[in-house]
């Protein structure tokens, strides 16, 4: 499931007429979209290189941090790995060709910098990657272990939801593995297919005890990452790789944080709540700025950020919430496994997302 | 005077490869061979290298026998694969694949020589590197290139792509490292639930030797004396990573603790068939699961993204397709004991690119698969099940 986009209507400030459009022979918008797709692919000879289907926006530059540089995803990731690494005695990196720099570059410089016993590989081994994560956490020592991919990190899920969320809890917070987080790329890449593109989060968000976090961009991702190694529980940390080259920012040079469970409110908007994670944050950016010019209607963007536990309160602002004109709408990828060829198909794209809103204000 | 020569170009013709019914090889036509059929070999001894064992007494023959057909048909499978490979190498850096492509060029002889040693109806299973196992289990080139491309040709209509191949008694194709073997040693107890002698042949490399998952397959498959070969392709390196600096031990034959091994000579075709089929007997007379360690290499590196030449040097590569491909290791075996003519190997090498460009002709100019191939074979249902889509007025039917 590619990065859901939940959609809301606030009812309170609503100026806008409640009308009943009758659907009539209008045929659902999946066989629409079929008979479009297919009209575009006829004909066609040379294989067209696939764009991304979304353009990144950087935040403005953050002055409250300090001097900036610009870093794409993956150089922000090794700074704030760098940070910690200077900062934290005990912290070490660990996990499969780490040492060299990561298969996406995100640990470069680390192991010439800080020494090969803080930044080394393992042998392929998800699940002994992640319990041995757990071990050298609850000993007291601050471990960053990398998943190479998050479709990887399943025979570590054991690991994940039985020893490291439930340790604080089952020995009635004697022991803790609080010092462990969990990295891993994430989400479609364009190419990725049924093994290199998945997003897993919701597998782990129904393990109490776990903290699930996903950054949309450089600057986010630096601090929301200091902040699950800071944080005294275990967190897992996914990575939107079709961002790692594609997303650059001024990104703070020193240590800073961005808090967990807190969703950022991006743009304020009266009709339409927009909530999504990751890389389906600049869509639906696109997506409100379509809103508003084509259809008049104002969306209100918010970055969840924190998956578990999230920001109900942000999201769920009470009053509103009550009052919805439509019931929530979700965009997300087809119920299938993430196909390979039919991938720009598959995820929700802005045309997609967009025509849910359609709907959704002629409820 | 005519049916005698009719007789003699069929019978070359079945040597070489082509089509015996051929109205065109007429009489006296300049065919491949400047010598006459007589002066070649048709049977030759060949040494082969001492396999290292573990937990056996005895281990294959150190002596292998060759016929002239047979020589043929290893060089003939092994140079497809060869150039199948490097086609796929040429289509994915022109963006027509895309995705994950992990070449098998260097490895060739163990896929040949796993696949003479055993029959069609013994099972194999392996992990991503298909594209040769794909090909020696039956799949036309055609069918491989095309799944490459996506194509609805393709061998998994498209939908699978380089990692996603199968056949019949041909289970894939495997994404996930390791997560295959468990499977083999499942297949393999079917088969002897089944009692039909059949046997599962099951591959994994020397990074996959790490997993969890292998050490309880060899559990189970010891246990339980399954028909199960256990297939360690060791080509040296895990994606970047070295043997040695993954591996606490690099004897991957010796892994099985108390399941028997062999290391192989992976790169000697006929040691590999040798070797493959003592093992094969091994299981298939009920002694139980084997390991059979195939000590080989691949000129690519891991997958297309990676050069290959970051964690090793390119004079080792080099030095690897000079002195050991095994391609030409065959070829000089044959042409060394006069088995066949340099002529001869060039005609086939010329039938197999015009196979190879056929086949990628198919492979770019076939059409993808339908849109609602999106939907199908999700579960198995009938009537048709609807898939909720990418929102709650999307909705799409799975059909399988």
């Amino acid at each position: 499931m590619a990065a859901a986009a939940r959609f809301l209507i606030r009812g309170a400030n609503s100026k806008l007429p409640i009308a009943v459009v009758g659907s009539g022979a209008h045929c659902s918008f999946g066989s629409t979209f079929l008979k479009l797709s297919l009209n575009c692919n006829s004909g066609i000879k040379t294989q067209r290189r696939h764009a991304a289907h979304f353009t990144f926006q950087p935040d403005p530059v953050p002055t409250q941090f300090g001097p900036t540089q610009k870093m794409n995803l993956f150089q922000s990731v090794t700074s704030a790995l760098d940070n910690t690494l200077a900062n934290d005695p005990t912290a070490v990196i660990f996990g499969e060709d780490v040492a060299f720099g990561g298969v996406f570059r995100c640990t470069v410089g680390l192991r010439d910098k800080y020494g090969k016993d803080r930044v080394f590989n393992t042998p392929l081994c998800e699940q002994g990657i992640v319990g041995f994560g757990i071990g050298v956490a609850v000993a007291g020592a601050t471990a960053i272990a990398e998943i190479q991919f998050a479709d990887y990190i399943f025979p570590a899920f054991d690991q994940i939801v039985n020893e490291a969320a439930k340790y604080r809890y089952r020995s009635g917070d004697l022991f803790d593995c609080g010092n462990l987080t969990i990295r891993a790329p994430w989400g479609c890449v364009g190419h990725g297919s049924l093994y290199h593109s998945q997003s897993p989060e919701a597998f782990f968000a129904h393990a109490p005890g776990l903290k699930v976090v996903i950054p949309r961009g450089p600057v986010q991702a630096k601090g929301l990452l200091l902040s699950c190694i800071a944080d005294k529980n275990p967190c897992i940390f996914f990575e939107p790789k079709i961002m790692y080259r594609a997303a650059v920012e001024q990104v703070p040079v020193e240590s800073y944080t961005i808090p967990l469970s807190q969703a950022e409110v991006l743009q304020e908007g009266s009709d339409v709540t927009l909530v999504a994670w990751g890389t389906q944050v600049h869509v639906l950016r696109e997506v409100a700025n379509l809103a508003q010019e084509k259809l008049g209607v104002s969306c209100e963007l918010i970055d969840l950020q924190t998956i578990l536990p999230w920001d109900v309160e942000t999201v769920c602002k009470e009053e509103c919430f009550l009052n919805l004109e439509a019931p929530i709408t979700r965009v997300c990828g087809y119920d299938t496994p993430f196909p390979h060829i039919f991938e720009p198909f598959y995820i929700p794209d802005k045309w997609k997302c967009f025509e849910a809103i359609k709907k959704m204000i002629n409820y | 005077m005519t049916s005698v020569w009719r007789f003699v170009s069929n019978a070359l013709c079945r040597i070489t490869g082509r089509k015996v019914a051929a109205p065109t090889v007429s009489e006296g036509s300049t065919v491949v061979v400047s010598n006459s059929l007589n002066e070649f070999t048709t049977r030759a001894s060949f040494d082969i290298k001492k396999c290292d064992l573990h937990g056996l007494e005895a281990g294959p023959p150190l002596k292998t026998e060759l016929s002239r057909d047979e020589g043929l048909r290893f060089y003939r499978t092994m140079q497809v694969m060869r150039r199948m490979e490097l086609k796929a190498d040429q289509l994915y850096k022109q963006k027509i694949i895309r995705g994950f492509c992990h070449l098998y060029d260097g490895q060739e002889a163990c896929a040949a020589g796993v696949e003479a040693a055993i029959d069609p109806s013994d099972h194999l299973i392996t992990a991503y590197r298909a594209h040769g196992y794909t090909y020696t289990r039956g799949v036309s080139v055609r069918e491989i290139l095309a799944e490459l491309t996506g194509r609805r040709g393709g061998v998994a209509k498209g939908k699978g792509g380089s990692m996603h191949m199968y056949a019949p008694n041909f289970y894939g194709g495997n994404g996930i490292v390791g997560a295959q073997v468990p499977l083999g040693a499942g297949i393999a107890l079917a088969c002897k639930y089944q009692g039909n002698n059949q046997i599962c042949v099951t591959l994994y490399g020397d990074g996959a030797a790490n997993q969890g998952q292998i050490f309880e397959a060899f559990n189970m498959a010891a246990l339980w004396k399954l028909p199960c070969l256990f297939i360690c392709e060791n080509n040296k390196y895990g994606m970047g990573t070295s043997v040695e600096r993954a591996s606490a031990s690099t004897d991957y034959y010796k892994r099985g603790h108390f399941m028997p091994g062999i290391r192989v000579d992976g790169m000697d075709v006929l040691c590999v068939r040798e070797a493959t089929k003592f093992a094969a007997d091994h299981c298939r007379t009920g002694k139980g699961p084997i390991i059979m360690e195939l000590q080989t290499y691949r000129y690519h590196g891991h997958s297309m993204s990676d050069p290959g030449v970051s964690y090793r040097t390119r004079e080792e590569i080099q030095e690897v397709r000079s002195k050991n491909d095994p391609i030409s290791l065959l070829k000089e075996r044959m042409l060394s004991s006069n088995m066949a003519s340099v002529e001869e190997f060039k005609e086939i090498d010329i039938e197999i690119r015009k196979e190879v460009e056929d086949a990628t002709q198919f492979a770019t100019s076939d059409s993808e698969p339908p849109l609602e191939e999106l939907c199908n074979h999700i579960f198995s249902n009938n009537p048709p099940l609807q898939v909720r889509g990418t929102h709650p007025w999307a909705k799409l039917k799975s059909s399988s």
